[in-house]
């Protein structure tokens, strides 16, 4: 029978009976006497477990089962409520709790059997000796101190960041009046020099004055000891007893110890029940769409920083000045912030791959060894969804097309296996994958050939096209079809659709291909999508923004500096040659009269490995933009990455270098 | 105005708005709202028609200037002179109009297809309604944002 349709309606309900149970039975500790509250618990574990069972969660069935065991002898009174039946019992909730989020996956929970024994255990003891188990621990600050998950993952944390744990035993002398009042001014004196993990007994007990003369804190600080236990003993009748340094090897026996009491006899799983709940514990699953409007507020925050620095620049308010700058900071780490949030490893993509790889390889009768490297690099998110497809394509044309058959790899002394290399990594602000195969390479002439027969070039163009020209024509569209691919050795199947998809994304491809020894493609994208660092120019009264990612420097120039070779402006620099273009011309900026003898800016940037000199009227400054698209409607114009809006309100464009000329 | 009668299946809502010396009609469901004129980055590359873009409360809108994409000449800039803001297929695109006139229903049976007109270039037009004794031409927004075939004015 199909269950998947009642899925959510179960997850629904079992969310329902889960919240009931937890906040009943801890009605039920604080009054133990309430039979109503208890039948109602009954009854919540009774129905969750009638409907894991019919839809076949066997191991939900397993643990509410257990559970109402354990509530009939409450509920018939030969078990009586006690704060570790309660832990158990709560436990198991969470348990349950967590099993019902991975009910989809139905995966085995191996930390079942040991709550289970545990469960059985308690239910036994307290069957066994009904009467003796009825005392409240209240006078309980004899007990050894014992760590939760939560707080031995804190101690650990704050022993890695150089913080030391220590265990205070605190003594009041005796007949002390007001003992609240000395632990709350223990408290605070403490709380100045670090931070107080666990107090026992627990501080509400503290508060209301149920102990002895005496309690511990544990307490976490980079403070000496002796500062603290002088801090302490400042306070009047308060009394330092003894002061334990923790170390993690403290708490890994406590962990030990608390496992060990944990697992009943007949099991060994050890170290999955607090391994797994520390996990669900430290993270929160976000729906990326939430993730996206955070980025976008954020983003609004920069341009209204922005904002406010040009009013604070304009006014010459030194305090506001001041104030915008600390802003400045905290929103440049909220931003970083955000950013490593949407970061997610490649390896999500990547670990499809070697399966890809495999089945096409079978399929084409080619012997392949597939390596990935530096699947832990990390994208932003939307990037990660874009680029599954595009690696698709250029792997499967890698083993299509590429690599040869093994007969005609060993004909031409090449190893029978090739190499297919799927790599990630940072360079700059921008990680590179590249997807390298030894195989034949393409076949220039054969690709200038046939781009002069579909006509992407004529005969004369082809002759001079240099090849790296050449070879931009197979990004192009219609350029190839299947067929003609194969014959010319080439690649190409949707290759400009590869290309557009990243282009798409602020990125660039490369390939570099030998004849006969392979082909690499080295794809480059921006870490991240939304916000980046630009150098604004003004070029005849219009505003520009140039990603300072491909700008490699800055420099000024008279126009009767301007040379020319070949009918093209140059300048030199530093002895070098650099071509100039006139981003007026470029952009066609309506021409604004300038003096003969007026500086001119250059922006000297990069597009490949070629070295530009844009030349513009001025340079407004360095800042923050935050990209936004020009609508589908402009997509695709050359040059144009996007727009940006200024602190002014004002719309900018973002220059893409890349495709300007 | 809104003529106040019942909305038969068979009358469509218009917002009416002039450009040069002529009426023209866009479905109600297709405009966003109508804003005064805006600065205009201008952007470079772009099909002539597109004037460039504005700053529509944090997002990045294109503006079509429609003397130019109808034809009719020069604009000139006046107090009543609107951009109204449509959406079409996901696509948001502000068009530049003289003045926003009104808001209307017309009969579907009023309306006559532009081939019967005779007239030459309707490619943008859904049809011509007639009202009154005025002549509303509608715009059809999916063919006028269709730029490729308007001018290839990119180098």
């Amino acid at each position: 029978m199909d269950l998947s349709q009642y899925m959510d309606l179960f997850l629904a309900e079992a969310k329902e009976h889960l919240e009931s149970l937890d906040e009943n039975l801890l009605k039920l500790e604080g009054n133990p006497e309430d039979g109503e509250v208890l039948n109602e618990i009954f009854r919540s574990a009774h129905t969750l477990k009638g409907m894991a069972a019919t839809m076949g969660f066997e191991q939900i069935t397993e643990l509410t089962h257990e559970m109402e065991s354990s509530l009939a002898l409450l509920k018939e009174g030969r078990l009586h409520v006690t704060p570790e039946l309660f832990d158990v019992l709560l436990r198991c909730v969470d348990t349950l709790d967590a099993m019902i989020q991975d009910a989809k996956s139905n995966g085995e929970q191996p930390y079942l059997s040991s709550l289970i024994s545990e469960l059985r255990g308690i239910s036994k003891l307290g069957a066994n000796a009904p009467d003796l188990s009825s005392s409240q621990p209240e006078q309980s600050s004899s007990k050894p101190l014992e760590f939760n998950e939560h707080e031995i993952l804190v101690l650990k944390a704050a022993e890695n960041s150089q913080y030391q744990a220590y265990c205070i035993k605190i003594g009041l002398a005796p007949n002390t009046v007001m003992k609240s009042v000395r632990v709350f001014m223990v408290f605070q004196n403490l709380e100045e020099y670090g931070q107080i993990i666990k107090c026992q007994p627990p501080v509400q007990d503290l508060e209301e004055e149920r102990f002895g003369d005496s309690f511990e804190v544990v307490f976490v600080s980079q403070t000496p000891r002796e500062t603290i236990s002088k801090a302490l003993e400042k306070i009047a009748e308060v009394q330092v007893l003894s002061m334990q340094e923790l170390n993690s090897t403290n708490f890994d026996n406590q962990k030990a110890f608390q496992q060990a009491k944990t697992e009943a006899p007949g099991s060994n799983q050890a170290s999955s029940p607090t391994s797994r709940v520390g996990r669900t514990l430290r993270t929160v699953r976000v729906d990326i769409e939430r993730l996206d409007n955070l980025m976008n507020l954020v983003g609004e925050l920069v341009i209204n920083k922005i904002r406010l620095e040009q009013i604070g620049q304009t006014h010459r308010i030194t305090d506001l000045l001041e104030a915008i700058e600390q802003m400045g900071r905290l929103t440049t780490d909220l931003q970083s912030l955000v950013m490593k949030v949407r970061m997610v490893p490649i390896e999500q993509v990547f670990n499809r791959f070697p399966r890809t790889v495999r089945d096409l390889a079978r399929e084409m009768g080619k012997d392949v060894q597939f390596m990935i490297e530096g699947k832990e690099t990390e994208l932003d998110r939307t990037v990660i969804d874009e680029i599954g497809d595009p690696l698709v394509h250029l792997i499967r044309n890698a083993i299509d097309h590429g690599i040869e058959c093994p007969e005609e790899r060993v004909e031409a002394g090449k190893a029978k296996t090739a190499t297919l290399r799927l790599a990630a990594y940072h360079e700059g602000n921008n990680v590179i994958i590249e997807v390298e195969d030894d195989g034949r390479g393409m076949d220039l002439d054969k690709i200038r050939t046939r781009a002069i027969n579909k006509g992407f070039f004529t005969e004369k163009e082809g002759e001079y096209l240099d090849d790296a020209a050449v070879l931009k024509v197979i990004f192009q569209p219609g350029f190839s079809t299947a067929d003609v691919v194969t014959d010319i050795s080439g690649r190409g199947v949707g290759l400009d659709v590869v290309k557009s998809t990243i282009e798409s994304l602020n990125g660039s491809i490369e390939i570099d291909t030998k004849k006969k020894a392979g082909t690499k493609i080295k794809i480059s994208l921006p870490l991240t999508l939304a916000i980046i660092q630009a150098l604004l120019v003004s070029v005849g009264g219009e505003l520009y923004a140039i990603p300072l990612s491909s700008i490699d420097e800055t420099t000024s120039i008279l126009p009767g500096q301007i040379k020319t070779m070949q009918n093209q402006e140059i300048m030199l620099l530093r002895g070098a040659v650099l071509p100039l273009v006139r981003l007026h011309h470029l952009l066609e900026v309506p021409p604004v009269t300038s003096e003969e003898n007026e500086e001119l800016y250059v922006v000297v940037v990069r597009k490949g490995e070629r070295r530009i000199g844009l030349v513009v009227d001025l340079l407004v400054g360095q800042q923050e933009i935050v990209i936004k698209t020009l609508g589908k409607l402009l997509t695709g114009i050359p040059g144009i990455a996007g727009a940006t809006i200024l602190g002014s309100g004002e719309v900018s464009l973002i220059l893409d270098i890349n495709s300007l000329f | 105005m809104p003529d106040g009668q019942m909305n038969f299946k068979d009358e469509i809502q218009l917002v009416v708005f002039s450009v040069g010396k002529e009426e023209y009609g866009l479905d109600i469901s297709q405009v966003q709202e109508i804003n005064r004129l805006l600065p205009i980055t201008r952007v470079p590359r772009a099909p002539a028609c597109i004037e460039g873009v504005i700053n529509l409360r944090g997002d990045v809108v294109p503006v079509m200037n429609l003397h130019s994409r109808l034809g009719l000449g020069m604009r000139t800039d006046t107090d009543r002179t609107r951009i109204v803001i449509t959406q079409v297929q996901g696509i948001s695109v502000g068009l530049i109009v003289d003045e926003v006139l009104e808001v209307l229903s017309l009969r579907s049976s009023t309306i006559e297809p532009p081939a019967m007109t005779g007239i030459s270039n309707t490619g943008y037009l859904q049809g011509i309604g007639k009202i009154e004794g005025r002549l509303l031409l509608l715009l059809d927004l999916v063919s006028l944002l269709d730029l490729k075939e308007s001018d290839e004015t990119v180098a």
